[in-house]
């Protein structure tokens, strides 16, 4: 890809404690282009929100960044000062979580809210400052958003609370949005209602979004590119197409495998055995081998990415001494 | 997948089942109160006069969003709830008519697992406690057989039996959730509620706990009441699907019916919605508006604010639950209009 808004090569990220070190990010790299929604999918644990929070540097001890390059717009992120990593968090990328109030802080009114974090990184009056939140306000869907901005957040709904932490996040038009699973904990409908919000301010503005979940199927409706993580490492990328319809790696395989929507009504799910060990005792080599239907001698050495070119300049990799894509009979 | 008979008695029903909370006033309210102003307590309509038919060996689903009342209907069937109005009939027989042999009989037939096993398992008990107090208190089994019964059971749902004298902290979340399943079969059931329970696992272990379900199904000739919001578990493992909206059964059919051709625009906007694996590269095209409150619904249809097929009689009268269909219920004012229902209904 050429000058992609976010490049993230071998990531590591540790926790050092009592038992030893859980190298919960290990080695992970993905690139996101301008406009582009990347889906960051896999099950609990394996280093989602982890990764994000990297890329914002706002781990907690005892979380480190021990290796790897954060590239934004070409700068490294890793290696900025605390003081220039604050005008980018919030203004060039922004971070949205499953729970709005990580982002909202529940004794202040959200006009005041709304208003300092944007005096706080501009140089405008404050009336002009207001009438950008209402507007905000007004661009995810909230009614009536003059009355609404003087509200508390515990005045509103969990949807339309987290729809206030997206407005707060797109004050500033971020080049880039990290969003840690928003609609999880929302009902269908409503969670409908903000990914059409999201996804049309995405193609209005040419925001990046890496849109972090466990849901496959909102990928599937929203997302350009899926990278697949596991236990710390991306075990498979590509087009949302070519990773759903033929996936190579045997973890994305069970995971499609486990989604009823892809057998016949009644009929058994076809689950990955046993579960995901945590960091600490993840296996050597490839640390789905314990797991794998298809791993061999060869498995317990680690794999490296494969790459391999789609037609239209796409690319997609795996890391697998087995892949399955080309076994079509299977 | 089978279906059973429609003839077949039912065998849990509810008849007009209504069951009213009323909430504790906050800290405002009841210093309003304090000073002499008349605050009534707010009443939650959480369940508004349902009308449902379990039949034996059926596994029905049941689909709403937060709040609409799903796991009150559920302990209301499973007989754990009293309901504020209506009936609640096990084999036929109201509940407020059986003796009391019989209405114990039927408590311990219906069983309930739970979302989050964690909360439900008692953290100072053991395993072998966990499953095996309930079959030896109700003399099932005696106790000398306890540990051979319990291990059996645990076997079954897919647990090492040498994890017997284990406290639930020491089990995974699937594990967990077996163990509540397995301590729901100890005491033989009939009838299964299963709220949300595999809501909270992910989707390799989620698919290995449905599998479970569906064998003991099969083996144990099992009835279940399935609660969940997730539409792609319940088309998958559902003979029968009931969505309700604020309270109401809006809607109930046979799986295949309902998902090929929803009538009701609340049934129809939900399975538009719903992500699914095939639909790449939306449009998302939402239905606008929020979930009103149960403590003041919406007049007539509750769903009248939302709908866009709303007209003046949807927000005077109630629409009835009706069959349209054979076995096909639908509680909407449009079937009434007979002419053709609006294009993009049946749109699944
Ligand atoms: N404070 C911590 N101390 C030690 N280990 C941690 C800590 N926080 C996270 N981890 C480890 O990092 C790993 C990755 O966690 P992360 O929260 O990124 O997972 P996730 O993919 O976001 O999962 P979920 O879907 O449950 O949100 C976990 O396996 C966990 O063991
Ligand atoms: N013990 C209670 N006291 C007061 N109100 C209650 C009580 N239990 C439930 N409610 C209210 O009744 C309504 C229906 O609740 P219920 O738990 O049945 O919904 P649900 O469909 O199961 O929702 P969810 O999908 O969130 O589990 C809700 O508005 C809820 O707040
Ligand atoms: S590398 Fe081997 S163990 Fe790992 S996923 Fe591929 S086949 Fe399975
Ligand atoms: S009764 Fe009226 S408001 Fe209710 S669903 Fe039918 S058309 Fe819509
Ligand atoms: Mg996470
Ligand atoms: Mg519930």
């Amino acid at each position: 890809m050429s000058n992609p808004v976010l490049r993230v090569e071998n990531l590591q990220t540790w926790f050092h404690g009592k038992k030893g070190i859980s190298k919960a990010v290990d080695g992970v790299s993905f690139e996101v282009g301008r406009g582009e929604i990347l889906g960051l999918v896999g099950e609990s644990g394996s280093g989602k929100s982890i990764t994000g929070f990297s890329i914002l540097r706002l781990l907690d001890a005892p979380g480190r960044v021990e290796g790897g390059r954060i590239l934004f717009q070409g700068q490294d992120l890793l290696a900025l000062k605390e003081e220039e990593m604050r005008a980018i968090r919030g203004r060039r990328i922004a971070m949205i979580f499953q729970d709005p109030m990580m982002t909202l802080n529940p004794v202040l009114r959200i006009e005041t809210q709304m208003v300092e974090t944007i005096l706080v990184h501009e140089k405008v009056s404050r009336q002009v400052a207001w009438e950008r939140c209402r507007d905000a306000l007004g661009m995810v869907g909230i009614p009536s958003p003059e009355e609404r901005l003087k509200a508390y957040p515990h005045q509103f709904s969990g949807g339309m609370r987290q729809r206030v932490a997206i407005a707060m996040a797109l004050l500033h038009r971020p080049e880039l949005i990290i969003a840690d699973e928003p609609t999880t904990a929302l009902d269908v409908t409503i969670q409908s209602q903000i990914l059409a919000r999201v996804q049309g301010l995405a193609r209005e503005f040419g925001m990046s979004l890496v849109w972090i979940t466990h849901d496959l199927g909102v990928v599937a409706g929203l997302a350009n590119r899926v990278a697949v993580m596991y236990s710390g490492r991306i075990v498979e990328s590509g087009p949302v197409d070519a990773l759903l319809d033929n996936p190579a790696h045997p973890y994305t395989q069970g995971l499609l495998g486990s989604i009823p929507a892809n057998i016949p009504r009644g009929e058994p799910l076809r689950p990955i055995r046993g579960m995901t060990p945590p960091p600490l005792l993840r296996p050597s080599g490839c640390a789905f081998r314990t797991r794998c239907d298809f791993a061999t001698d060869a498995c317990l050495a680690e794999p490296e990415p494969t790459a391999r070119a789609l037609a239209g300049g796409l690319a997609r990799d795996w890391r697998c001494f087995h892949p399955r894509h080309d076994r079509s009979a299977a | 997948m089978n279906s059973p008979a429609n003839s077949a008695a039912p065998l849990v029903s509810a008849e007009g089942v209504s069951l009213r909370f009323t909430r504790p006033l906050d800290l405002a309210e009841k210093l309003a109160r304090r000073i002499g102003v008349k605050v009534d307590n707010p009443v939650v309509h959480a369940v508004d006069g349902v009308d449902l038919e379990i039949r034996p060996g059926e596994v029905v689903g049941l689909v709403g969003e937060s709040g609409c009342g799903k796991s009150t209907i559920g302990r209301v069937l499973a007989g754990i709830l009293p309901a504020s109005d209506g009936v609640v009939s096990w084999k036929g027989k109201a509940l407020a008519d059986l003796a009391p042999a019989e209405a114990r009989a039927a408590r311990l037939a219906a069983q309930m697992i739970f979302q989050d096993p964690m909360s439900s398992l008692n953290p100072r008990k053991r395993v072998i406690d966990i499953i095996g107090e309930a079959p030896v208190y109700h003399g099932i089994i005696q106790r000398r057989e306890k540990e051979a019964y319990v291990s059996a059971l645990m076997e079954r749902v897919g647990l090492d039996p040498s994890f017997l004298q284990r406290y639930p902290h020491q089990f995974s979340g699937g594990q967990r959730q077996r163990i509540g399943i397995a301590r729901a079969l100890a005491v033989k059931p009939r009838f299964l509620v299963c709220d949300e329970s595999v809501a909270a696992l992910d989707v390799s272990i989620q698919a290995q706990i449905l599998n479970l379900f569906m064998e003991l199904r099969r083996e144990l000739d099992l009835t279940y009441l399935f609660i969940s919001h997730d539409l792609g578990v319940v088309r998958h493992i559902s003979d029968r699907v009931v969505i309700m909206y604020l309270g109401r059964v809006v809607e109930s059919a046979p799986a295949a019916d309902l998902f090929d051709r929803p009538n009701h625009p609340y049934t129809a906007a939900l399975l538009r919605e719903v992500p699914r694996l095939d639909a790449r590269h939306r449009n998302f095209t939402p239905i606008e508006g929020e979930i009103p409150s149960p403590i003041n619904p919406p007049s007539g249809c509750h769903f009248h604010p939302r709908c866009p097929h709303a007209f003046a009689r949807c927000s005077a009268e109630r629409p009835a639950l009706r069959e349209i269909a054979p076995n096909h219920l639908s509680a909407c004012h449009l079937n009434d209009r007979g002419q053709p229902l609006p294009a993009g209904l049946h749109a699944g």
